[in-house]
């Protein structure tokens, strides 16, 4: 059943302070819309519940990415089209470069947001695994004042968030340590193009003589939010990579991920999918230092 | 004006409109309803097909995820913006001539997806033409006599690049 677009209030306040002005007078009231590749999806089949939404696009405050010294930052209404054609990202950020090719098609990414992919939740989202191997921060605005939190903390739950309802995503923060960091990612959809992942993951670590000093892995599709797998981490820090240690690790993979049947994938292939992501990523860590 | 309209004011093919609807409308209904558009098909209404496909400040948008609001002050181009002057584009004329067309209904939004490629990638290797319109499915063709139009169309832009400079 189609929704009805009388059904459904929305405005363009224009300016981040008018936005934000609204949220506080109204909380809970209005729903954010950006780019609209979800809620308008859900409009579409008649499930969007939300009566009265607010729209982000075009507020330029809000679209941006700038570098410093030593971060980046990705304003939240930045576009995955806006990530893919950014330089900078480009060169120091290349797992998030590579998962914003991935969202979509070209007129998805032209308005898919990266706030908007994070503030939906999905736990499949595409720029999450990148996000979490490169320790994001998110900041977040209300008239309140702004707070930075780690993206890591952002999730917390199922569809479930940080945020309170006066709040939005402004911006993510991207410090720019990873450049010897042997880095990862890998998405395993049903086909190359427009397709949801079943699971993916993503890696950065550094092997000195051999041993992991550094490791941060993080994962879509296994379990309510996209995360790190820390008890996976765990195993291999400090370790050899060999047969033993990757046995190991896929071992504590399989414990630690929480993956579910669902109408793309099941838990049981998720998992093991997941497992030879991480064995491949070790493989390659692995080949690198002997050579 | 009810309560729920609103009266917006965009350019469509270089044109100005203004049209009174629910803000909240898709731009692909008041291209097609308001406008009488038709050139623009609804395929899945999802985002997923590509069908609905066209430009908006020059970047390519699926029509059925845009609220009408958001488009408002917009530049957007159709597949009715193509033809100048009652010739057929380029790219147009290379889906005819290399069977790029059959049923017809994911024809605009290829057109308009190979457009956008072709506006930042005038010589996109197959590779680049099958990214650019990965987002545009196809029940008909197989896909094949639609990237080699694009290669046809690129090929012919090449072609008048040269016979330009030539002059």
């Amino acid at each position: 059943m189609r929704g009805n677009p009388d059904a459904h209030k929305i405005i363009a306040p224009g300016t981040l302070a008018a936005v934000l002005d609204l949220l506080a007078a109204t909380p809970g009231e209005w729903t954010p819309i950006a780019g609209g590749t979800e809620l308008m999806v859900a409009h579409a089949a008649g499930r969007l519940a939300a009566p009265k939404l607010v729209s982000l696009w075009g507020i330029r405050e809000l679209r941006f990415i700038s570098k410093g010294a030593e971060s980046m930052t990705i304003g939240a209404g930045a576009t995955f089209r806006d990530l893919r054609g950014d330089a900078s990202i480009a060169a120091n950020l290349p797992l998030l470069a590579k998962a914003a090719s991935w969202i979509g098609s070209i007129a998805n990414q032209s308005r898919a947001t990266v706030g908007g992919n994070l503030v939906n939740g999905s736990p499949a989202a595409d720029s999450s695994p990148a996000l979490l191997v490169y320790d994001a921060e998110v900041e977040l605005v209300s008239v309140r004042g702004r707070r930075r939190i780690p993206y890591s903390e952002f999730h917390t739950g199922y569809k479930r968030n940080a945020m309170t309802h006066d709040e939005l995503l402004f911006a993510v923060h991207l410090p720019l340590r990873f450049a010897r960091h042997r880095q990862y990612l890998r998405k395993v959809g049903t086909r190359r193009a427009m397709a949801i992942s079943k699971v993916a993951l993503a890696g950065t670590a550094i092997v000195e003589e051999g041993v992991i000093s550094e490791l941060r892995l993080a994962a879509a599709s296994l379990a309510a939010f996209p995360a790190r797998l820390h008890q996976t981490e765990a195993t291999l820090l400090g370790k050899t990579i060999d047969s033993h240690s990757i046995e190991l690790a896929r071992d504590a993979l399989l414990a630690e991920a929480k993956p579910i049947d669902d109408i793309r994938s099941t838990a049981e292939y998720r998992k093991r999918v997941a497992a030879n992501l991480l064995e491949e990523f070790l493989t390659e860590l692995r080949s690198e230092a002997t050579r | 004006m009810s309560e729920t309209q609103a009266i917006l004011h965009f350019t469509v093919n270089g044109e100005n409109c203004s049209v009174q609807v629910s803000p909240m409308k898709r731009l692909l209904d008041v291209l097609r309803e308001d406008l009488r558009l038709t050139g623009t098909k609804e395929g899945c209404g999802e985002g997923e097909c590509g069908s609905c496909s066209v430009r908006m400040n020059g970047e390519l948008v699926n029509s059925c995820l845009v609220p009408v609001l958001q488009a408002e002050g917009a530049d957007i181009q159709t597949v009715e913006g193509l033809a100048t002057s009652g010739v057929l584009h380029p790219l147009q004329q290379a889906f005819l001539k290399c069977g790029g067309a059959q049923c017809g209904i994911c024809t605009p939004g290829m057109l308009m997806a190979a457009t956008q490629l072709l506006s930042i990638n005038p010589h996109p290797t197959m590779a680049e033409i099958r990214e650019g319109l990965a987002g545009n499915l196809c029940r008909c063709t197989g896909f094949v006599r639609i990237f080699e139009s694009v290669v046809a169309a690129a090929a012919h832009d090449q072609s008048s690049d040269q016979a330009a400079h030539a002059r």
